[in-house]
């Protein structure tokens, strides 16, 4: 049976982590994957931490739970503090450097890092942070193959304004671009 | 799709035509996805003022022959008891959905199964059962709104589907189902008299001869009901030692948790209750002289244990492992399934 991946995505609630997660759970569902998308629930408040948990499977999905995810995209520093030491041993967490100011301890990790929020900045686009990132990410990791994800953009966002769309797509474009050149 | 979404279009696609309901985390798409469908596709979504208000229109509801369910959590399961023993003893087909979290009392809003017990020993006042099922994934959740809305009407029986909140919270794709347009007559049901005799849909019996008439009649069926729609799912059950019970998404964890430790050579199954009352008796009892040991794996301090153990009756330990408000990963499961083989010599 092959390997299940599962990522973690986490950060501040409003940063858009569960839309991260749910963006790559729909690309890699129109790639004909088995997914699942679980949702931290809580009693939780604007500002206050916010995860989900993505598992992507070739074949039916045992458990869609698990302690030490094999990747994790880190938004914020309270995140980092709370899941650097489950991530899965030699697994890859993504980092968004703009708000998390410490490195992180562990030596097994492959550890990528992009000031997200100040290239989200630069772009004119602060709400499209989670976008520029999830692009970095699937870019270098090939969860989901990009050009995978770009075809389905419309489908995924289908809901979404025109405008909006072509926001989501430029800053996932942003991403992309920052992981072939930094990455 | 989440699982709440999952369940609710299940029930559109069996043709379900009422929900009544009051919001409680973590039920609430349920309700939300209701009634963001019902204006467009012809139905009632209805919004009562109280649990109480609501599981009674399910009652009238039902008694008219129309398919209607009602959908809650633990606190809101519980005001609606009484009127669950009500729609039991009137012998009337619903769908009842707890997208549970943890109790007593209040609780919490996070994941729980410790609504067992309430389930599948009735939950309200007197003699009666209703039957009880456990989805698993987000596909189930739809599949087994359509199965309970046949069995409830095969049976005239209320069903239950209990799902822990992550199950109705999660998202996972749903291949749809189609409608259904072939239903039972209710020849029962009270739709107006012109014509015929007047049917008469009532819970009193002032007669002990009567009542008691009465009861032996509901066991008659709950009997048959237990002899024929009793269900479960095996895995890794053939050369199982280690035999572990777990329902729900719950059973999913273990299954990831089997296949790690039987990697380090523990010959470990699972049997999963998808009916939890009628209670799979029969999967446990072909198993008992083959296993070494029973463990039951709940979210919650042991509940289902009891069944499992009534059936085992004392001829193999029955072990029990348990969280609250949490759901317990496959690391953890691993970690006490090794434990319990490494002690039991398996």
């Amino acid at each position: 049976m092959a390997e299940e991946k599962q990522v973690l995505f986490a950060g501040f609630g409003g940063q858009g982590v569960l839309a991260m997660g749910k963006f790559l759970s729909h690309a890699a569902l129109n790639t004909g994957k088995n997914v699942a998308w679980v949702p931290s629930y809580g009693a939780e408040m604007r500002g206050g931490t916010a995860n989900c948990l993505v598992t992507i499977a070739d074949e039916e999905i045992s458990s869609p739970l698990t302690e030490n995810p094999t990747m994790a995209v880190i938004m914020n520093r309270p995140s980092l503090d709370k899941f650097e030491d489950k991530i899965k041993k030699n697994g890859t967490l993504v980092v968004n450097s703009s708000l998390v100011n410490r490195l992180p301890e562990r030596d097994d990790l492959k550890i990528l890092e992009m000031p997200v929020n100040e290239i989200a900045e630069k772009l004119g686009n602060t709400r499209g942070a989670n976008m520029i990132l999830l692009g970095a990410y699937m870019e270098k990791t090939g969860v989901v193959d990009v050009e995978d994800a770009l075809k389905y953009f419309d489908v995924i966002f289908a809901d979404k304004k025109e405008r909006i769309k072509q926001l989501n797509r430029e800053a996932f474009m942003t991403g992309v671009q920052y992981a072939r050149q930094n990455w | 799709m989440k699982g709440n979404e999952a369940v609710a279009e299940g029930a559109i696609r069996a043709g379900c035509k009422g929900f009544f309901g009051y919001p409680i985390t973590p039920s609430s798409e349920i309700a939300e996805y209701m009634a963001r469908k019902y204006p467009k596709i012809g139905g009632i979504f209805l919004q009562a003022e109280s649990e109480l208000a609501a599981i009674n229109m399910v009652y009238g509801g039902a008694a008219t022959g129309v398919r209607v369910m009602t959908a809650s959590s633990g606190p809101g399961i519980s005001l609606k008891q009484e009127g669950i023993s009500f729609i039991a003893e009137a012998e009337l087909p619903c769908l009842i959905v707890n997208i549970s979290r943890g109790g007593p009392g209040l609780g919490g809003i996070q994941p729980a199964q410790s609504d067992y017990f309430q389930a599948t020993r009735g939950g309200g006042h007197g003699d009666y059962h209703i039957i009880v099922l456990a989805p698993a994934s987000v596909q189930e959740m739809m599949d087994f709104a359509i199965d309970a809305f046949e069995l409830a009407d095969k049976y005239r029986i209320p069903v239950m589907i209990m799902a822990e909140g992550t199950l109705g919270q999660m998202m996972e794709p749903v291949i749809p189902r189609k409608m259904v347009t072939e239903f039972v007559d209710k020849p029962w049901a009270t739709t107006g008299c012109r014509g015929r005799q007047p049917n008469i849909i009532n819970t009193l019996h002032l007669t002990p001869e009567s009542l008691e008439k009465r009861n032996i009649h509901l066991f008659s069926k709950y009997a048959e009901i237990k002899a024929k729609e009793s269900r479960a799912e095996t895995f890794l059950l053939d050369d199982a030692e280690l035999v572990v019970v777990a329902f729900g998404l719950m059973a999913r964890v273990v299954k990831k948790a089997i296949m790690e430790v039987r990697r380090k050579g523990v010959k470990a199954g699972l049997i999963r209750p998808i009916t939890l009352w009628p209670f799979p008796e029969e999967y446990i009892k072909r198993t008992i002289k083959t296993a070494k040991i029973f463990l039951s794996v709940e979210i919650n301090m042991g509940q289902m244990l009891e069944d499992i153990k009534l059936v085992v009756n004392g001829e193999v330990p029955v072990d029990f492992y348990g969280r609250i408000g949490v759901n317990p990963n496959p690391e953890e499961i691993a970690e006490q399934l090794l434990r319990v083989a490494e002690r039991e010599g398996i």
